[in-house]
């Protein structure tokens, strides 16, 4: 499984906070588990300014993804 | 290095105290407060969310890195999340070191990157509702002083 969580205003969107893919051969690196997300939930993030984490790392879409990974998304940090 | 990610206030002479190197020369601290970003509503109150455990990987891997750059002695980060009123503070960044350029250097650095980079999200709470603050290129910068914020700019 890949444990996908959302944060502020991308959690809001999603109306959840979290889901659970199945590790997939079409899930290879972050952007498709964006994209399974976004079919999964009928959401559209294309628009939004999406950051990225993997295993609580900043990665790019590109990243790859491997089962058991915690993935997530949210907007620009806007902290201190 | 110290972090912490709590939801209780601080004091900032208190945690100075508590940390105090004996070696130490100079001690440069950083607290951010709860102001109000916007000129068109009053700011009730300020929610910070964060993401658990990566915020704090976050932020060890800023003071690890400010550790390497900086002949600084030691560094504490405390960040706040939960709701907060204005002025109320919401981040402590202090560095100890033998000479205080390195701590004022490293403090900077500390402050800025942490802005950037520690998976903190803020909003607004006002008496027309609520709202999520949107990241500003000059903060992101750090070093664009004087500058306006483009919401407020859109609101004017």
């Amino acid at each position: 499984m890949i444990h996908v969580k959302f944060f502020a205003s991308v959690r809001e969107r999603l109306g959840r906070s979290a889901l659970e893919l199945e590790a997939a051969q079409a899930v290879r690196c972050v952007g498709d588990v964006l994209s399974q997300v976004e079919s999964i939930t009928g959401a559209s993030l294309s628009g939004a300014h999406l950051l990225a984490a993997r295993n609580q790392v900043h990665v790019p879409f590109s990243e790859a993804v491997a089962d058991g990974d915690e993935i997530a998304f949210f907007p620009p940090v806007t902290g201190g | 290095m110290r972090i912490k990610v709590q939801q209780e206030a601080f004091d900032l002479g208190a945690e100075i105290s508590a940390h105090a190197q004996p070696e130490a020369g100079a001690v440069v601290s950083f607290l951010g407060t709860v102001r109000d970003y916007s000129d068109a509503a009053d700011i009730l109150a300020m929610e910070i969310e964060h993401y658990p455990g990566m915020t704090e990987r976050e932020l060890e891997r800023v003071a690890r890195e400010a550790q390497r750059r900086y002949n600084i002695l030691d560094s504490l980060v405390i960040h706040r999340y939960g709701r907060l009123a204005p002025q109320d503070p919401i981040v402590l960044v202090a560095v100890w070191s033998l000479h205080r350029a390195a701590a004022f250097d490293a403090c900077r650095y500390l402050i800025d990157v942490l802005k950037t980079s520690a998976p903190f999200w803020k909003k607004e709470i006002t008496p027309a509702g609520a709202r999520w603050v949107t990241d500003c290129p000059g903060c992101r910068a750090g070093t664009q002083h004087g500058h306006v914020h483009p919401e407020v700019v859109e609101e004017l």
